[in-house]
């Protein structure tokens, strides 16, 4: 009985997961610049991932290997801000956003030309 | 621990956390906790920690377990909603949502809040950060589906509850007590 919530619970997260990868790749092509498609990378991916490993976790139950699904999960919340936040810098500092795609921008209006 | 003179004690005990850290994730990359994998795991931090050294930091912090769990609290409710709505963004019908930059002030001095507020930030709520300043303690970020000024404003408000929740959990007392003396 127990195992079989187990598989079940282990499915919905596998699957919720890959639906919110998949959602993140779709954010990826539809997003008008680069700035916004950052955003896909971080968020929807990050927790599409953790769950997908969640998923994983529950199936290997008592396998070794889990602490490495753990380190996984834990290393992507630590770097996928940083390397989202370098990408997001340089395509605004290089130009390489829409900046007319912004409401407001009070970057430009602090630090005019950054 | 007393923040005025980092003593030799204190470093000591900063250098085997971060060693000991390293150690455990070696030992989590294999799995087991055998005698084999923590004496080869010593070699492999003792060699980094000789051939890789890295530079000191200094920040200051004290940890509140109980704040501390509020803030990973918040944090896991904010990347679930924060997900789902940039999903809903990717794939929902029609053109694509309007962003902005948008520049926040923080209230404490504290490197260390700047940073951990600069990392949630990034990961939840709709949020890229684009710049960082460390001499003004303030940063820049892009966030998705902002249209007019109130939404901007309502964003502000978000920022700064972040930044009481990570002060609280991981600021000192002086940190705290910024809070509420800048406005």
């Amino acid at each position: 009985m127990t195992a079989q919530l187990l598989e079940i619970l282990s499915a919905v997260l596998l699957l919720s997961g890959g639906a919110l990868t998949l959602a993140a790749a779709v954010g990826l092509i539809r997003f008008p610049d680069v700035l916004a498609r950052m955003h896909a990378a971080t968020k929807p991916q990050v927790l599409g991932l953790l769950l997908v490993l969640a998923g994983v976790g529950i199936q290997l139950r008592d396998n070794v290997d889990v602490w490495m699904l753990v380190l996984a999960g834990l290393f992507q919340l630590l770097t996928a801000p940083v390397s989202a936040h370098l990408v997001g810098r340089l395509a605004y500092r290089t130009r390489h956003s829409r900046r007319d795609q912004l409401t407001v921008d009070e970057l430009e209006r602090d630090a005019p030309g950054a | 621990m007393s923040p005025q003179r980092p003593n030799r004690c204190w470093v000591v005990v900063r250098t085997t956390i971060a060693l000991g850290w390293l150690l455990v994730v070696w030992v989590m990359l294999w799995g087991t906790w055998s005698v084999g994998t923590v004496l080869s795991g010593l070699l492999v931090v003792f060699g980094i920690a000789v051939v890789l050294p890295l530079p000191r930091v200094d920040v200051r912090w004290r940890i509140r377990p109980l704040r501390f769990a509020v803030l990973v609290g918040a944090f896991l409710r904010d990347l679930v909603v924060s997900s789902v709505q940039v999903a809903w963004l990717g794939i929902r019908p029609g053109p694509p949502p309007n962003s902005a930059v948008i520049g926040i002030r923080l209230r404490s001095s504290s490197d260390l809040v700047l940073t951990v507020v600069a990392e949630l930030l990034t990961l939840v709520p709709g949020s890229v950060v684009i710049e960082v300043s460390q001499t003004e303690h303030s940063l820049y970020a892009h966030v998705l589906d902002i249209d007019d000024t109130q939404q901007v404003e309502e964003f502000r408000e978000r920022v700064r509850e972040l930044e009481e929740r990570v002060t609280r959990a991981l600021g000192t007392e002086a940190d705290v007590r910024a809070l509420s003396e800048v406005p």
